[in-house]
């Protein structure tokens, strides 16, 4: 049975766009799997995966309009908080669990982490590198905190309050005995990509994503 | 004295079912109902392979007469604006089924109906009944009309009990439900308000412990008194101020006890009116199943136990301001699906309307509605409805 055009997304072609990071997330799920999209937002990428990956996704979202918009276009979503809710839900109860340019506005990252990987078998984490050039030179030469493509945000208003380099987060899965399967960083357009395990990806990416397994 | 709201229910509209002695209702207190009569009201038509039937799951004051003129009052259905080609519960595409609850008094058997043994009134010799049993009745219902799977259980506050405890009860045969602003189990706080009415009932001298039928006496003022307080409940306190504040009935105030004040008066209405089609022995057993509702109470205390292994996908709703079923009450029904990775969606709608926002025309809760209903019957394999 074919579905109307959905109204998150642009019609009329059979790849629609999203964006490039989300789209690079959804090339890392295999199809047929379960997936919980933490932070899922308006559910684009949880939409994505259900037309063209033929996912069972379930999503959670802090924001009640995100929730109310997903939910609406037919979505399983509930309101909730990475920080406090993930503990609720069963080990090993999904493929993948997905975090798309959240980490950095959680609380506990750690913590997040530790249960993204113990609900799923598979962990995909998207978040914004501070080891990019763009940032080290609004630091070392103007002396202020990086607004960028990005980071949007001024440090008055910005949520995110656990930013980190590919480095520092390359160190963390490791102290944690996280596998990165892949990882990839790029620009804030995607257009240009490295292997995030690469020595130039955390001063050329924008944003990383990776792919992660227990051990 | 106005007549008794139960002398016309045998002329009232609508279809029923009769579960003769052969094969009576088991309750959970033990004791086999027999005969039993469930009316109900159907909207739309069961398509070939009866795959399209929402089950609507009335509140306690509610009925089966959804989405027409209510035969009794004269007013428009508790849930039209909801029911209707093209509506959120869309007649075109669903066959919706609501039935009086077990223990009502619009045509499903009820203390005011007749004792076999005595020939006379049950009154207070009718067994306590449960959410599980007016569910029990329902079921019997839905096998009779040959439905395998209820595409749908879909109420609020008490319906919402109903539908959380068909879905736990019966979970293959119900694909998707939604429970509206209620909660896994009555609170304390809820227990204390049905108390409340139920004191009033039987404090009233007309109600002659629970046999006013064969005093030809109605308990209306403590019926009334007991739907003003329980009324109270189902509003907020700015949906309140905004529509009567401290204003004036007439000019100045009496310096007496009339009703000086607007929202006095309107309680006194909303009492008033009640009692003309609800019966009080009704209220006395219908707020004692809410009481003793505990979903987990079964479940060793643990409710994500209740849902352990269920493919029925959930769209739990709440209002903001609902403070009879609040929000976290829903947050828990959340979390513990969340626990066995049941499919859920969970949707707290702004509303400053209190408990009665389900009932009301708010946009956000159809849209919502509208939405996973739609998800549900692609994911069921039923057409979609246009768009919206």
């Amino acid at each position: 049975m074919s579905r109307p055009p959905s109204p998150l997304m642009d019609d009329g072609t059979s790849r629609p766009t999203i964006r490039v990071d989300l789209q690079l997330v959804a090339d890392m799920v295999e199809p047929g799997c379960r997936v919980l999209d933490i932070g899922c937002g308006e559910g684009v990428l949880l939409d994505y995966l259900y037309r063209f990956k033929q996912v069972d996704g379930r999503g959670m979202e802090l924001s009640m309009a995100g929730v109310r918009a997903a939910v609406a276009h037919g979505l399983s979503v509930v309101q909730g908080d990475a920080d406090t809710d993930l503990k609720d839900y069963p080990t090993g109860a999904f493929d993948y669990v997905i975090l798309s340019q959240t980490l950095q506005a959680t609380r506990a990252p750690k913590t997040v982490l530790q249960h993204m990987l113990r609900i799923g078998r598979r962990a995909i984490v998207s978040f914004p590198n501070f080891g990019h050039w763009r940032v080290r030179k609004s630091l070392l030469f103007q002396g202020r905190m990086p607004v960028t493509e990005t980071l949007t945000f001024q440090w008055f208003d910005t949520p995110n309050i656990h930013l980190c380099t590919i480095r520092d987060f390359t160190d963390l899965c490791q102290s944690l005995d996280i596998s990165v399967e892949r990882a990839v960083s790029l620009n804030a357009r995607g257009m240009i990509r490295f292997d995030a395990g690469g020595a130039l990806a955390n001063l050329l990416g924008e944003q990383a994503v990776f792919l992660l397994r227990r051990d | 004295m106005s007549a008794s709201p139960t002398l016309g229910r045998l002329s009232l509209p609508g279809h029923r079912l009769e579960l003769g002695a052969e094969a009576p209702l088991q309750l959970d207190c033990g004791h086999a109902l027999a005969p039993v009569t469930i009316a109900y009201q159907t909207y739309g038509r069961l398509n070939d392979d009866k795959s399209n039937a929402i089950l609507i799951c009335h509140a306690l004051t509610g009925d089966q007469f959804v989405a027409e003129t209510h035969p009794v009052t004269g007013k428009p259905g508790w849930w039209e604006e909801m029911v209707g080609p093209g509506c959120v519960l869309d007649t075109d595409r669903y066959f919706l089924i609501c039935a009086n609850v077990l223990g009502g008094c619009m045509g499903t058997t009820g203390p005011a109906d007749e004792n076999p043994a005595t020939g006379k009134p049950w009154g207070l010799s009718f067994p306590v009944i449960t959410i599980g049993d007016m569910v029990r009745a329902q079921l019997r219902l839905v096998d009779s009309l040959g439905i395998d799977q209820l595409f749908c259980v879909i109420g609020g506050s008490m319906g919402g009990m109903q539908v959380l405890e068909w879905a736990v009860r019966y979970p293959q045969r119900v694909f998707a439900a939604i429970p509206i602003a209620c909660s896994a189990r009555h609170s304390a706080q809820n227990i204390a308000f049905a108390e409340v009415g139920r004191q009033a009932i039987i404090a009233d001298p007309d109600w002659h412990g629970g046999d006013y039928p064969l005093h030809d006496r109605r308990p209306e003022r403590g019926l009334a008194v007991a739907r003003m307080a329980a009324h109270i409940t189902y509003l907020s306190e700015p949906a309140l101020h905004r529509k009567f504040g401290r204003n004036l009935q007439g000019r100045t105030l009496t310096y007496g006890f009339n009703a000086d004040f607007q929202v006095e008066s309107y309680l006194r209405h909303q009492g008033s009116s009640f009692v003309e089609r609800f019966d009080a022995n009704s209220y006395l057993y219908i707020t004692r199943a809410m009481d003793y509702f505990d979903l987990a109470a079964d479940h060793g205390g643990v409710l994500a136990n209740a849902f352990r292994g269920i493919k029925t996908r959930f769209c739990i709703i709440s209002f903001t301001s609902d403070w009879l079923f609040p929000t976290k009450e829903s947050r828990a029904i959340v979390h513990a699906l969340n626990s066995v990775a049941a499919n859920v969606s969970f949707v707290e709608v702004a509303s400053d309307k209190g408990h009665d926002a389900f009932l009301l025309d708010e946009p956000e809760f159809h849209a919502t509605l509208s939405g996973f209903l739609d998800g549900a019957a692609e994911h069921r394999g039923l057409p979609r409805g246009k768009d919206r």
